[in-house]
């Protein structure tokens, strides 16, 4: 199987330039930077949890619990006594892990439904664009929770049910992508030379559209993540004692934890939205970097 | 126009039979019996188990079960909950209102502050207010709403005692308008969030791609002042893709509606969805499921309507 990444399809010059370019764009886009940083060092804590956490994340010890920040628990301990900070970091985990598979699923589906769709026309566009519809028009959420809700909460659970719910937005990106390309001269002098329909998708057209799924995945990631958090915080996510960013908020439901223990759901709720807000920035530095039609 | 409305409607009808098909065998064929949860509840014997499941229709086969839940769905009956035996429709009619003035509030309050903002943001592009509106959408998208409400409680409510705390109003009052909006602002607003962050985004992008067209600049080029131009010529046709954007709300609307129900104890669609999960209510979760796919296609409908009327080039009777 030939290397389908784009650095093996662009050794002509013009697609060097293009990636120069496109990656001093990106370094002048100040908050894709930051964001970058940040995403950078989450994944490096993700990595070290093992190593870098104080304490055991899922070890109880009733005698501390909800006590404030001290020595001890630089952030407390949550209700039944376990280390904050812990829990924090070894949630990284499962946020990152949750956003990477989820996409990565997703975006296989989408690309190939997108691109089949765009390629062959005719009745496979319409079935796939029938779909598309269907999918993208109805609340996701509501479905992730029915599923979720019978076929039990779980890290797995999740990552597949957004996976396969999420390729909509994908395919229609790769559809309208394929759809441009697919009369370019590269195309059709493959075609011409008597390359399959695969080769031709997979050889020439993909490679020339990543720029826009790049970009589509990067702000997925940031979604997904909102989302395992929402479900999480609900009790219909990642399920105690694995410590996931959105579990760790679910005690704040009750009133008297929000309001006397703040350390409990303040940093979850922070990291969040520092890792989101994160990632979103990359996609929009990408976009400007990988687009430079769009102002 | 009444043709392309009954189109659509044909069109839309698939997409549900599909939506409720789906949702119907996944609830039926997951693990986990509501009998199961009856008898925990109740210590039933065998026999007795054996009854409810005919009396509640549940020793059929699934296809059987689904048409005729079809068939009644039809007329008008979504069946009866397994909790307390009211007809799902009742249910369901009770929490529509709470649901409905949550999202109106919301898409009312969001598209009046996002598009004043976001049309600034475009015509004066790279100013520092440009800059400070981009930052604030880029928080808004990325708050996670949960954490927004808690934040929202924790100041309004606990610290300031400016607003309550949750519910749809005052326990023991009789409802009156005012009390309902101090009890819908907290929700409301934290909801409302997110979607001006969106929604700023979406304006500025579509603004700035209107003002680079030959009619602005033949606009400018007359003479005209700059907001003249902006206010007259442009802001109606960047204001039209926002209207397709109104489609693409509800379902993301309902995502949060889902969460801060919750939080704020607001009795509506979100709040009956999570308690029919728990309980294993599965023809109150099918009525849901009914319910939020007719909104979604619904609102589909509405935008597509709206566009055709805002935008007199495109023809509704005409191919799409």
């Amino acid at each position: 199987m030939p290397d389908p990444t784009p650095a093996a399809v662009s050794s002509l010059p013009e697609r060097r330039s293009f990636g120069s370019l496109a990656w001093r764009r990106f370094l002048r886009h100040k908050l894709a930077l930051i964001g970058t940083g940040t995403m950078v060092l989450i994944i490096i804590v993700a990595l070290l949890a093992p190593l870098i956490s104080p304490h055991d994340p899922n070890h109880v010890d009733l005698m501390e619990a909800r006590e404030g920040p001290s020595k001890a628990h630089p952030l407390g301990s949550d209700v039944v006594g376990r280390d904050v900070l812990s829990r924090l970091i070894y949630g990284s985990r499962v946020s990152l892990s949750v956003g990477l598979v989820a996409v990565s699923i997703y975006v296989v589906i989408g690309t190939i439904l997108g691109a089949l769709a765009g390629y062959f026309g005719g009745w496979v566009d319409m079935v796939i664009s029938r779909l598309i519809d269907a999918v993208l028009s109805f609340p996701v959420l509501m479905l992730i929770l029915v599923i979720v809700g019978t076929l039990g909460p779980s890290i797995f659970n999740i990552m597949i049910v957004l996976g396969l719910l999420g390729w909509p937005e994908v395919a229609r990106i790769v559809r309208g992508q394929t759809l441009s390309v697919r009369e370019e001269l590269y195309v059709l002098s493959s075609e011409a030379a008597g390359a399959g329909s695969r080769r031709i998708i997979v050889k020439d057209i993909i490679p020339n559209i990543l720029s826009p799924i790049i970009v589509n995945a990067t702000f997925g990631v940031a979604r997904a993540i909102l989302i395992e958090a929402g479900l999480s915080f609900l009790g219909m996510g990642v399920q105690p004692p694995t410590a996931s960013w959105g579990n760790m908020l679910n005690d704040a439901q009750s009133l008297s934890i929000l309001e006397n223990m703040p350390w409990m759901w303040v940093p979850p709720g922070m990291i969040i939205f520092i890792a989101t807000i994160s990632i979103n920035f990359m996609g929009d530095g990408l976009r400007d970097a990988l687009d430079p039609k769009l102002n | 126009m009444r043709t392309f409305i009954l189109k659509r409607i044909i069109i839309a009808l698939p997409v549900i039979l599909l939506v409720t098909m789906i949702m119907y065998l996944i609830i039926n064929l997951a693990p986990g019996d509501p009998i199961d949860m009856l008898v925990g509840l109740e210590g039933l014997s065998p026999d007795e188990v054996e009854q409810t499941k005919i009396s509640l229709g549940l020793h059929q086969p699934i296809y059987v079960r689904y048409v005729k839940w079809l068939g009644q769905m039809v007329q008008g009956n979504l069946g009866y909950s397994f909790l307390d035996q009211q007809p799902v429709i009742d249910r369901l009619v009770e929490r529509l209102v709470p649901t409905f003035s949550l999202m109106i509030f919301v898409i009312v309050v969001s598209f009046l502050v996002a598009v004043p903002i976001g049309v600034i943001s475009a015509v004066r592009q790279y100013s520092w207010v440009d800059y400070l509106a981009t930052a604030l959408a880029f928080i808004g998208i990325s708050f996670p709403n949960f954490f927004s409400g808690l934040v929202g409680i924790y100041i309004f409510s606990l610290t300031l005692h400016w607003l309550p705390t949750g519910g749809l109003q005052t326990v023991g009052q009789t409802f009156s308008l005012g009390d309902g909006l101090t009890h819908l602002l907290l929700p409301g607003l934290v909801l409302a969030l997110r979607e001006v962050g969106v929604l700023v985004r979406y304006t500025r992008s579509s603004m700035l791609d209107v003002i680079r067209q030959d009619y602005v600049r033949t606009a400018r080029a007359s003479g005209l002042s700059e907001w003249s131009v902006v206010l007259g010529h442009a802001l109606r046709n960047a204001l039209l893709p926002l209207i397709s954007m109104l489609g693409l709300t509800i379902p993301r609307l309902f995502a949060g509606v889902v969460i801060i129900e919750q939080i704020f104890q607001w009795p509506g669609m979100g709040r009956l969805a999570i308690e029919a999960i728990l309980s294993r209510d599965y023809p109150v979760l099918m009525g849901l499921t009914l319910c939020t796919a007719v909104m979604v296609l619904l609102g589909n409908l509405l935008a597509d309507i709206l566009y055709g009327v805002a935008d007199p080039r495109i023809r509704l009777t005409g191919k799409r």
